[in-house]
């Protein structure tokens, strides 16, 4: 087995994206996930010769951030008050007593589980995107979640149109083959 | 009419609403004959789906490069 080694200097050009995703379903706040990813990064700078090598470097990463999280609840629930479950009651006479049936899960509801494979499928894409070739993965990301103009994406990165279309192809060609493997097999 | 190499170039552009009319009607005609970019146009189409379904988050490259600053600022 390959001893697995940190490479700080790449840590935000590889992992900052799927962290940042990964936080964000958690926390549900653009700006503290990446306050949170941030941290994650200094904390694993900071404890980078307690590295092991036993995990690979974004489960590692992961690890961290999962801590961050979890202190981020402590801080915000130390706050007196906010650890409360508040329950908004109706004032209208007609529903009263109604209260407790409506608060009551619905058996049927898919919701929930959708929720958590949207996320789930959110880090198998982005696990997908980061094994492409750079230039691919620059093309695929600009235009699919960035939703450049084909326009803009040839100017900035200096190629031509039909460049960019075989470079989406190819792309998707091999995102196709990743997630046939990491989320339909599963 | 077109080759698989062609239908393959305006299927990827009709999954971002770039392929003409024209196109897509010459698309159409090449997927009722031909199996191959049959398949890969519907597993186009569900790539399509699964991406807008994931709804993915980005740092846009200035974060990215102030994080990288505060890194470097600490190591």
């Amino acid at each position: 087995m390959t001893e697995n080694k940190l490479n700080p200097d790449s840590w935000v050009d590889q992992y900052a994206d799927y962290l940042f995703n990964y936080a964000v379903t958690r926390v549900s706040d653009a700006e503290i996930a990446k306050d949170l990813v941030q941290e994650t990064f200094l904390a694993g700078l900071k404890s980078a010769k307690n590295f092991q090598g036993a995990a690979a470097e974004r489960t590692w990463l992961i690890a961290i951030l999962k801590r961050k999280v979890i202190d981020y609840y402590r801080k915000i629930n130390s706050k007196k008050g906010k650890a409360e479950v508040r329950i908004t009651y109706s004032n209208q006479s007609d529903s009263a007593g109604d209260w407790l049936e409506e608060n009551v899960a619905d058996p049927f509801s898919t919701l929930e589980n959708d929720e958590i494979e949207n996320e789930e499928l959110g880090l198998a894409i982005q696990e997908c995107i980061s094994k492409l070739p750079k230039k691919q993965s620059a093309v695929f990301v600009m235009k699919t979640i960035r939703g450049l103009s084909t326009e803009d994406i040839c100017n900035e990165l200096g190629i031509n149109p039909s460049n960019l279309w075989v470079m989406v192809h190819r792309a998707r060609t091999n995102l196709m083959g990743c997630l046939n493997e990491n989320w339909f097999k599963l | 009419m077109i080759n698989c190499e062609q239908a393959s170039t305006i299927c990827n552009k009709k999954q971002y609403q770039e392929a003409s009319i024209p196109e897509q009607i010459k698309l159409g005609l090449h997927l009722m004959f031909c199996k191959a970019c049959s398949s890969f146009s519907s597993k186009n189409r569900k790539l399509t789906i699964l991406c807008n379904k994931a709804d993915l988050q980005l740092l846009s490259e200035q974060e990215k490069i102030k994080m990288k600053e505060t890194i470097e600022r600490s190591s």
